[in-house]
């Protein structure tokens, strides 16, 4: 046989490369490399071009080598490695449970006792911390901020003030829509996460009041029937003829598109889209909060916890990580990172200058409202049914129609009932 | 490179005359070669004993040691058969795993009533004698197979997006119609596959059986029924039995396209996101390993179940010819 | 690419003159043709089209202010793309290389001789192919790392090497997981095999193995079946390159071209032209592997 003689030498070429190659590996030079996990494909370049090279530049004993997993695998792909052994040093956590549990399998280090630990206030400790409030395990990096991104030149043409309340939102959305060149609110559900990240979680703080319904909603002296979720879901409902075309079929990156070729006016958003939208558009954008639904003066903003860093608790350079997590904790770090990624707020307790103008505006609004996070967030997505992809399933439903608000918020609470039983005061 | 010139069908020819007429013949029936062994038969080992060694230690080994876990809690004590009664027991777990497997029976039965036949009409026209052009065909139509499940599901929704696209049903985007879109994409991505087995027993068929049929009177219906469907009726039964294991254990697509929680409302989630769901988690949703290998258990059970009834209750029956 | 197969072969033996049933063959073909194709070219047309293009206008040809070159040239230059094509191939060959040796022998065993447990054997080498190949990741992770096939710098691994380790361990685990297939379709190839053939040639004298070696140009299309079969969730795969290789130096296509893809923001660009790319090398294969063994089949070939 030809064929198998000609692939049989094939692969013998191969052995003998190999072979080659490992007798050539010789004695590598040996400064410590440690090696940063992370779910940020998407941050490559700002790691290699500035934020490595700053790092190095003041310990040039240490090499980081950054290395990101595709976001949708980071959980599996990291749990697997740690579990086997092969895991980098530097570990970027997930808010809440996902890092909390990793930290009590013994995957995680305690870092309680890092000097840098201390630029960071309580709140945002509190995502990457035990539930007795005791350990910390995790450098708080940045929060997002969630709010509106509008075309301003699309608001030029059609004649609309940026919207304050609800009222003058709906009155700009249905303007957009009679005026027919844009569609008036760039979102699909497809991907049902955006239905209740940029919807639900966007809108909501303003009805739940922030802190004070996330925390009783925890406690269980709320529940997801009353009013505010209702409400909230009421409001959402009403974003639905102005949607794009074929709206549960769109995905999160045709929503970006149709945004940023021009074609849509509105984008519900995250404030994590500012450098792509920036770097894409063509036209001005300006940016505004969740307007205020009728009647009420104090406004609330979602300004959610999003990415930390952690100590492989396996790390054979753990003195080299530590070193480079201190310094993840300095001021040095939380301006530069900030500044290369706009839209990724610095948690620390000072405040960072910021140089990107719709950066600004969004930070800008931590001085006017209260803040919280999303509120499914904290142990409220332990069970199963986890209230975070019920909140994604329930939001798509309502904007397509499929399900009434008042059925997305008894089904909420029929599925925390199941196993969520806080203690009764 | 230049081959020997003896022709396949000369070689086939030479033993014709020790060989009856494949249409039924008891006598055609397989004999095994007995060698009548005084010694060990170390050739046996060699033959067997590498496959066996690579397949048991980064196969076998790992899958089993995994699947034990399924007795076990993700805390580690013995559990016995709990994680089972939780799996189909639990409302939560139940629902799904149910929902699951309806959906893995519509999206096989699309598989083995769309797929394949058109895989088997693809394979017969490529070998009517005497057509030309039959290696480009074979080749262009073999492509979709060979892309990566990431631009495949990009490219289709966007010919399915009513925003970019062609249509203005958001298929992709209702509950009724997601899973016959995907089924129909994986069909158009994988026809190939069987389109290929089945030419490569066609083609294995010799023309003289063939020729013979057609001497005999009989039309191009009556020489695919007597003589091709009856030689081609084993490669039929391994072409389905492997659709059968490869799409109870599909997940790339679906996951690529739909994400890990199979929308809109789980009406495309399989028992591959279903298994991926409940092993790694998503999202907020924390894994379990100990669930994980339930999910797992049983869809071996039920690939087993399958694979079991095609080898007794198939393969036994179905006569293999030697050609 | 694909009219340097079709060169037609000299010596084809019948050449049947021009029949009208012939135009419906052709009439199927090409329709059929043209739905497998039209997707391929969507890919290929947009992969070669500035961003914004790629989303608004997906069906524009790209030419003269809708062509962009962008996503080949970042591809090209941030890459070490040739390294990662180099990779995927050197695993796809090796792991096909490997199941089809293996499996024909294993399956030659298994049709061939009847001995105790002969099914059972067949049922074992069936059960990898039941059960959801990534439930054992965090054992084939521990496994391949205690052999040193990680690191490269111990055990097994040492043979290797650092960089080649990780692409050993991938053969390893996608020979694995060929197997059971490769040995259950070669099973159903090698009872087709006219038992008096071999008989002949062993009352002539010859040994097992040079009756097996007799047995392989007749199964020819099912090693190509096999090889076919074997090579495409190979090339294709994420998660144990993801897991196993990592590392700049070993990582493969599939992997390369993930990190174009981002959590908020994916470069489509380079995204769809690394992926473009990616199909080449496996269409090759394609090519040769049914050259080799479907094309060969007509002229016939016994060694």
């Amino acid at each position: 046989m030809r064929a198998g003689r000609k692939l049989g030498a094939l692969l013998v070429g191969i052995i003998a490369i190999a072979i080659a190659i490992a007798a050539a590996a010789s004695a590598q030079t040996k400064a410590t490399t440690i090696t940063i996990e992370s779910w940020r494909t998407d941050d490559q370049s700002i790691w290699d071009t500035k934020i490595i090279p700053a790092f190095e530049k003041s310990h040039p004993d240490i090499k980081v080598k950054f290395a990101p997993t595709a976001p949708t695998e980071y959980n599996a792909a990291l749990s697997a490695r740690l579990k086997g052994g092969t895991a980098g040093d530097v570990v970027s956590c997930r808010p809440f449970d996902e890092s909390l549990k990793l930290y009590q399998e013994g995957y995680l280090a305690s870092l309680n006792g890092l000097s840098g630990l201390s630029n960071f206030g309580s709140v945002a400790k509190s995502a990457w911390i035990t539930d007795d409030a005791k350990t910390t395990f995790c450098v708080p990096m940045a929060s997002v901020i969630h709010g509106f991104i509008y075309n301003k030149d699309a608001f030029k043409k059609v004649g609309i003030a940026v919207p304050k309340t609800e009222a003058q939102f709906w009155a700009a959305l249905a303007k957009i829509k009679k005026d027919g060149s844009y569609t008036p609110l760039a979102l699909g559900t497809h991907d049902q996460w955006e239905a209740a990240t940029m919807g639900f979680q966007n809108i909501g703080p303003n009805y739940w009041k922030g802190e004070a319904g996330r925390l009783a909603l925890i406690a269980g002296t709320a529940k997801l029937t009353d009013k505010p979720y209702l409400n909230t879901f009421k409001s959402l409902a009403k974003w639905r003829p102005y949607l794009p075309k074929g709206a549960s079929s769109v995905q999160y990156a045709d929503a970006q598109n149709l945004f940023t070729s021009g074609r849509a006016a509105i984008y519900p958003a995250g404030s994590w889209e500012i450098a792509g939208f920036t770097a894409k558009a063509k036209f001005k954008m300006g940016a505004f909060k969740p307007p205020l639904p009728a009647g009420q003066k104090t406004c609330y903003i979602s300004d959610h916890t999003d990415i930390a860093m952690g100590l492989n608790a396996h790390s054979k350079n753990a003195t080299a990580a530590k070193t480079f997590l201190t310094w993840v904790a300095s001021p040095e770090f939380g301006s530069l990172y900030a500044n290369a990624l706009p839209g990724f707020f610095s948690l620390q307790t000072k405040p960072v200058s910021l140089k990107d103008p719709l950066a600004k505006t969004f930070v800008s609004w931590r001085g006017q409202c209260k803040s919280t996070i999303r509120n499914s967030y904290q142990i409220l997505s332990r069970g199963n049914p986890n209230l975070e992809n019920e909140l994604w399933a329930t939001s798509a439903g309502v904007l397509n129609g499929t399900m009434t608000p008042a059925q997305a918020t008894s089904r909420l609470q029929k599925g925390l009932n199941k196993w969520y039983h806080p203690k009764k005061k | 490179m230049t081959l020997p010139e003896t022709t396949i069908e000369k070689e086939l020819r030479t033993t014709e005359s020790e060989q009856l007429d494949p249409l039924g013949s008891a006598a055609n029936r397989r004999r095994t070669f007995r060698p009548r062994v005084r010694r060990f038969p170390w050739h046996r080992l060699v033959f067997i004993v590498p496959a066996f060694v690579i397949y048991t230690t980064f196969m076998v080994y790992p899958l089993l040691d995994s699947l034990r876990l399924s007795m076990f809690s993700d805390a580690g004590n013995f559990v016995g058969l709990d994680n089972f009664r939780t799996l189909f027991g639990d409302s939560t777990y139940s629902h799904a795993f149910w929902n699951a497997l309806k959906h893995n029976v519509v999206f096989f039965l699309f598989h083995s009533l769309v797929q394949n036949p058109i895989a088997l009409l693809l394979a017969l026209l490529l070998t009517v004698q005497g057509v030309r052009g039959q290696a480009v065909y074979r080749t262009l139509i073999f492509v979709p197979t060979v892309l990566s499940v990431v631009v495949i599901g990009f490219i289709w929704s966007h010919i399915l997006s009513p925003l970019w696209g062609i249509v203005d049903t958001p298929y992709l985007g209702q509950s009724s119609t997601a899973l016959p879109t995907l089924s129909l994409m994986s069909v158009w991505q994988w026809v190939g596959i069987p389109m290929i087995f089945f030419y490569a027993v066609l083609i294995a068929i010799p023309h003289d059986i063939i020729e013979a049929a057609k001497v005999d009177g009989a039309g191009a219906l009556r020489v695919f029924r007597s003589v091709t469907l009856p030689l081609i009726l084993p490669m039929l039964g391994v072409i389905t039995i492997v659709t059968f294991i490869a799409n109870f254990n599909a997940f790339d697509l679906i996951y690529t396209v739909q994400g890990a929680l199979a929308g809109p409302e789980f009406s495309s989630d399989i028992l591959g996101t279903f298994f991926y769901r409940t092993a790694f988690g998503f999202q907020l949703q924390s894994g379990s390993d100990a669930m994980g290998a339930t999910v797992a258990t049983a869809m071996f059970l039920i690939i087993l179940f399958g694979v079991l009834v095609y080898m007794f209750g198939w393969a036994r029956r179905v006569q293999t010819y030697e050609m | 690419m694909s009219i340097a197969v079709d060169r037609p072969l000299p010596d084809r033996p019948r050449r049947a003159p021009f029949q009208w049933s012939h135009v419906g063959v052709h009439g199927v073909l090409i329709l059929y043709t043209c739905i497998a194709l039209a997707p391929v070219l969507l890919i290929i047309s947009n992969s070669l089209k500035p961003a914004n293009a790629i989303f608004a206008h997906p069906f524009s040809v790209p030419w003269k202010g809708n062509f962009d070159f962008v996503g080949y040239k970042t591809v090209a230059d941030i890459g070490h793309f040739e390294i990662y094509f180099k990779n995927s191939i050197i695993v796809t060959v090796a792991t096909v290389f490997l199941v089809m040796t293996l499996s024909a022998m294993a399956a030659y065993a298994l049709s061939e001789y009847r001995f105790m447990g002969n099914t059972l054997l067949a049922i074992f080498f069936a059960i990898g192919i039941m059960i959801p190949i990534r439930l054992g990741t965090v054992s084939i992770l521990r496994l391949t790392k205690d052999m040193g096939l990680l690191s490269g710098d111990r055990g097994i691994g040492w043979i290797f090497g650092p960089t080649y380790g990780p692409l050993a361990a991938l053969v390893f685990v996608y020979t694995a997981m060929g197997i059971p297939l490769g040995i259950f379709l070669m099973t159903q190839f090698m009872k087709q095999v006219p038992s008096d053939l071999k008989n002949a040639a062993r009352v002539d004298g010859a040994g097992e193995y040079r009756v097996f070696s007799l047995t392989l140009p007749l199964v020819r299309p099912g090693l190509a079946a096999v090889a076919v079969f074997t090579m495409l969730p190979v090339w294709n795969d994420l998660w144990f390159p993801l897991l196993l290789a990592p590392k700049e130096g070993s990582r493969t296509v599939t992997l390369g071209a993930q990190q174009f893809l981002g959590q908020y923001a994916s470069d489509w660009n380079s995204a769809l032209a690394a992926l473009t790319l990616a199909m080449l090398p496996v269409m090759a294969l394609y090519i040769v592997f049914s050259r080799q063994f479907l094309g060969g089949l007509t002229k016939g070939a016994i060694d």
